[in-house]
């Protein structure tokens, strides 16, 4: 079974990004990127399928500028086998993204289709949920477990009441989430290798996908700043404050 | 101009994010109904058709629908919603799911999880873990969109008198089924609809401690949370999980304890109305949001907060 895995280039999320001053975007020169966390929990998820001997072969593929290349040797790093960069300089949104990876989808034929659940820059969440639906595909979203048997794929859900279970039909499509595995580093000797496995660039053009975006930002603004408050000596004073200043109990 | 709002349910009773994204309808402008999909939900629709400020309530009451399978419903969505200027529903795991994959279907943007209406086309969003605030215009035909419930003050839910009609069209897409549910039970408030929460972090040292902050809740009427770290380490289970990919709260008051303040933890608490947090470290950067800080260690300061209460 081929597994088919999508890696977004974002800020580091130890990063805390800021505005930028004419109020166009947020400011992000010199500012350290890397893998999308929950990307990098999809590449670990494909890895293991691999390891168990489920998956056969594990197809990566990012959408982005050049340096995005840095994120998919990453995860060529990390076990994945082959990579796939559609590079543009422009801004993909998340169903321009869903576009582009179907049309890939078309090409590879994979059985599993795996993404992070959120781009923890724009904080979408949808290329996956499109990307299912462009398909008619069935979807395992937020997913805590990923259990394929036979020619179906079981996923445990984490949704806002607890957990749910779904049955999807392969090929599908999961999103993962946070406590789905704990990614491995990437090793020395991995590294040095990735950089021989092979890596296809090609275009959005080539793809013959519209990527236009049809949202356009009016502004991006600095959120309002909250005042540091008051220390408080005792747990007495806490009460007392919370009960007569701020009366919220 | 009109707007289609997806109600969140579970099939007997209306989630209160529905009144919240009622609301933003109301800011969008134009005439109102709600879409209640589901199986034997016919309390919900009734409890729909009461909301202030709706005209009308479609019922499509089918065992496809019954586990809200994004599949599924996906396809209702699509082919009713294509008949108005916004779709809109609430930015839970529900909505997050199913949304997207109408949007696809529509071919259009979603734009997702807003805190505020500017225009009919223009709507602001955090993005970054609520480090900015963007301001973003559709230029799409119909509008896609999740809301955060806490960006909108609640319509009333009783009031209004719309009618209700039957829609007969069931999509089974034939891809996906629902295999099981583990859902977590407590008698205390929902996380993000209460007006008080207390959570604990990796601080709190392991599940048995948050008996702790559980009986402090009780006495305060309060729905408690937890940090990712406390919810990876297992402590507690992942629907109590507040921040960037977890549940977001705005309560009158919340309360931090043994949580250090990461941005994406702030990310689901910082519009919280009052903010105490209760760490031993007072560089803690929990600190710069919190209205009240308390430098103390949490197993000395809880049980004493318990007691003084
Ligand atoms: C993609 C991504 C998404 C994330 N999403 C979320 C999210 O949604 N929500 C979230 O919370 N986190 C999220 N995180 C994790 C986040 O970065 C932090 O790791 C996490 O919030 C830390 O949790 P904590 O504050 O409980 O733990 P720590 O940072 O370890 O802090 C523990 C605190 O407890 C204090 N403490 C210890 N013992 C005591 C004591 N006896 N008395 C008083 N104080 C004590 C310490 O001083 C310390 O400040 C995410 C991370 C990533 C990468
Ligand atoms: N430019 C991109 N390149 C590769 N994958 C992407 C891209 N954008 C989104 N994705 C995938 O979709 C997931 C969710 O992104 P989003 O819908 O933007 O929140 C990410 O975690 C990736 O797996």
């Amino acid at each position: 079974m081929k597994v088919l895995v999508a890696v977004k280039r974002v800020i580091d999320y130890n990063v805390k990004v800021r505005v930028k001053s004419d109020n166009t975007d947020v400011d992000l020169t010199n500012i350290k990127m890397a893998m999308n966390p929950f990307c990098e929990i999809a590449v670990e998820e494909a890895v293991r399928l691999k390891e168990k001997g489920v998956a056969t072969e594990v197809v990566v593929v990012s959408i982005g500028p050049k340096a995005s290349q840095e994120q998919i040797r990453t995860a060529l790093a990390l076990g994945a086998d082959r990579g796939i960069h559609i590079e543009t300089e422009e801004q993909v949104q998340s169903l321009a993204a869903a576009k582009l990876l179907k049309a890939v989808v078309e090409k590879e034929q994979p059985q599993l289709i795996i993404l992070g659940k959120q781009s923890i820059d724009t904080d979408n969440n949808q290329t996956g949920q499109m990307l299912a639906a462009l398909c008619g595909y069935g979807q395992g979203t937020f997913a805590s477990e990923v259990v394929v048997e036979g020619d179906k794929v079981n996923v445990t859900r984490e949704i806002d009441g607890g957990l749910a279970t779904v049955s999807l039909n392969l090929p599908a499509v999961v999103t993962t989430d946070l406590r789905l595995n704990e990614p491995r580093y990437a090793s020395l000797p991995n590294i040095m290798k990735a950089k021989k496995k092979p890596l296809d660039i090609i275009s959005p053009a080539d793809l013959g996908v519209d990527i236009a975006p049809r949202l356009s930002t009016v502004k991006v603004e600095a959120p309002a700043q909250r005042q540091a408050g008051v220390k408080v000596g005792s747990v007495a004073e806490l009460v007392d404050k919370l009960k007569n200043e701020a009366k919220v109990i | 101009m009109s707007v289609l709002v997806i109600a969140d349910h579970d099939n007997s009773v209306l989630k209160p994010a529905t009144l919240n994204v009622v609301a933003a309808a109301q800011q969008i402008g134009g005439d109102i109904e709600i879409l209640v999909a589901g199986e034997g939900c016919g309390a919900v629709a009734e409890a729909a058709a009461k909301v202030a400020g709706v005209s009308k309530v479609l019922v499509a009451d089918n065992a496809v629908y019954g586990h809200a399978l994004a599949e599924n419903l996906s396809l209702l969505v699509a082919e009713l919603g294509k008949n108005y200027s916004h779709v809109l529903t609430s930015a839970g795991t529900t909505g997050k799911d199913f949304m997207p994959r109408v949007a696809a279907l529509l071919d259009v943007a979603q734009v997702s999880d807003i805190i505020k209406v500017e225009s009919a086309d223009t709507f602001v969003r955090p993005i970054y873990a609520g480090n900015a605030i963007a301001t973003v215009k559709s230029s799409d035909s119909v509008k896609v969109i999740t809301v955060r419930p806490t960006g909108f003050d609640a319509v009333a839910a009783e009031g209004g008198s719309a009618s209700v009609e039957a829609v007969a069209s069931a999509h089974d897409a034939g891809v996906s089924s629902f295999v099981k549910e583990e859902l977590a039970k407590s008698d205390r408030p929902e996380l993000t609809s209460a007006g008080i929460v207390i959570s604990g972090g990796r601080g709190m040292q392991n599940g048995d401690n948050f008996e702790m902050l559980y009986k402090v809740a009780d006495k305060l009427g309060a729905a408690v949370g937890a940090s990712r770290a406390a919810v990876d380490a297992g402590f507690v289970p992942n629907d109590m999980q507040v921040g960037q990919t977890g549940k977001i709260v705005a309560p009158q008051l919340y309360i931090a304890v043994g949580i250090s303040g990461a941005i994406q933890h702030l990310a689901g608490m910082s519009d919280s109305k009052v903010i105490v947090a209760i760490n031993k470290d007072e560089e803690a950067p929990i600190f710069q949001v919190a209205d009240y800080g308390l430098v103390a260690d949490l197993f000395d300061a809880v049980p004493e907060l318990e007691n003084s209460l």
